[in-house]
């Protein structure tokens, strides 16, 4: 196998979540396109850690799937505050600071 | 060695199909169970990769435990089902710019840097090696995410609590 076939679509999957991060609306569209680019960047690790036979790649990819975890568990106590607060989970309507 | 190949595009495919659902689709709950489809498509690319323990956590942490949450938090904020306007906002062609922008310049650059590198498999990592790593090289950092994770525990507690 080629490493470059498991870039490219670490790549395509990271890039996949760029648009839907800046493109979608609902807060927890957005915290799903984050979680796509963290599988992508994932991926990224685990080939490398195969194309150099080390086992580094895994342990960082564990690490990475932690983050992701608690970093899900914040975005959506954040979101539910938001709804509660504006009664619409859109983040156009976050825009009380905008000048 | 064919075999590989053929499996890895079959799953690519879907895995890509998935991403575009995941920023595509019109229901929020369809995007979660796309997005179902993506980590179990990468699970099973670490498993191709002979890295198993990856990729079993993969199943578990995130299929089993942050789609979870993922729909609890679409059901608590009573996301629309059928909504009568868009999901996107205006920013839908800026953005799809910015992501093939992205797209190009990293693959352009990955062709160039490994155009031919081959990865040689040499049989399935052990867990046992892995999680040895774990804990004697990685001990600190390992300890240092426990903490993190305790600390976002607590913390999502104290915002998403009624005072």
């Amino acid at each position: 196998m080629l490493l470059n076939e498991f870039l490219i679509l670490a790549a395509f999957l990271f890039c996949t979540g760029v648009y839907g991060v800046l493109a979608r609306k609902h807060a927890v569209l957005v915290l799903m396109s984050v979680e796509l680019m963290l599988a992508g960047v994932n991926i990224n690790f685990v080939a490398f850690g195969a194309f150099h036979n080390d086992r580094i790649g895994q342990v960082f990819a564990l690490f990475v799937l932690t983050i992701a975890a608690a970093e899900v568990g914040i975005g959506l106590a954040i979101v539910l505050l938001i709804y509660r607060n504006l009664h619409s989970a859109d983040l156009d309507d976050v825009d009380t600071m905008k000048g | 060695m064919i075999a590989e190949n053929v499996a890895f595009g079959i799953i690519a495919a879907a895995m890509a199909l998935g991403a575009l659902g995941v920023v595509r689709t019109k229901n929020v709950v369809h995007a979660a169970l796309y997005l179902v489809v993506v980590l179990a498509g990468g699970a099973a690319q670490f498993i191709l990769l002979g890295q198993e323990f990856v990729a079993w956590v993969q199943v578990l942490v995130y299929i089993g435990a942050v789609i979870v949450l993922f729909l609890f938090g679409i059901m608590l904020t009573r996301a629309p089902m059928h909504p009568k306007d868009s999901l996107d906002n205006d920013l839908r062609w800026p953005a799809a710019v910015t992501a093939l922008f992205l797209v190009g310049i990293l693959v352009g650059l990955l062709v160039h840097t490994f155009h031919a590198d081959k990865i040689h498999l040499n049989g399935p990592v052990r867990t046992a090696d892995i999680t040895n790593d774990i804990f004697t090289t990685y001990i600190i950092p390992f300890e240092v995410v426990g903490v993190l994770l305790l600390g976002a525990l607590i913390g999502a507690v104290v915002l998403a609590r009624k005072d």
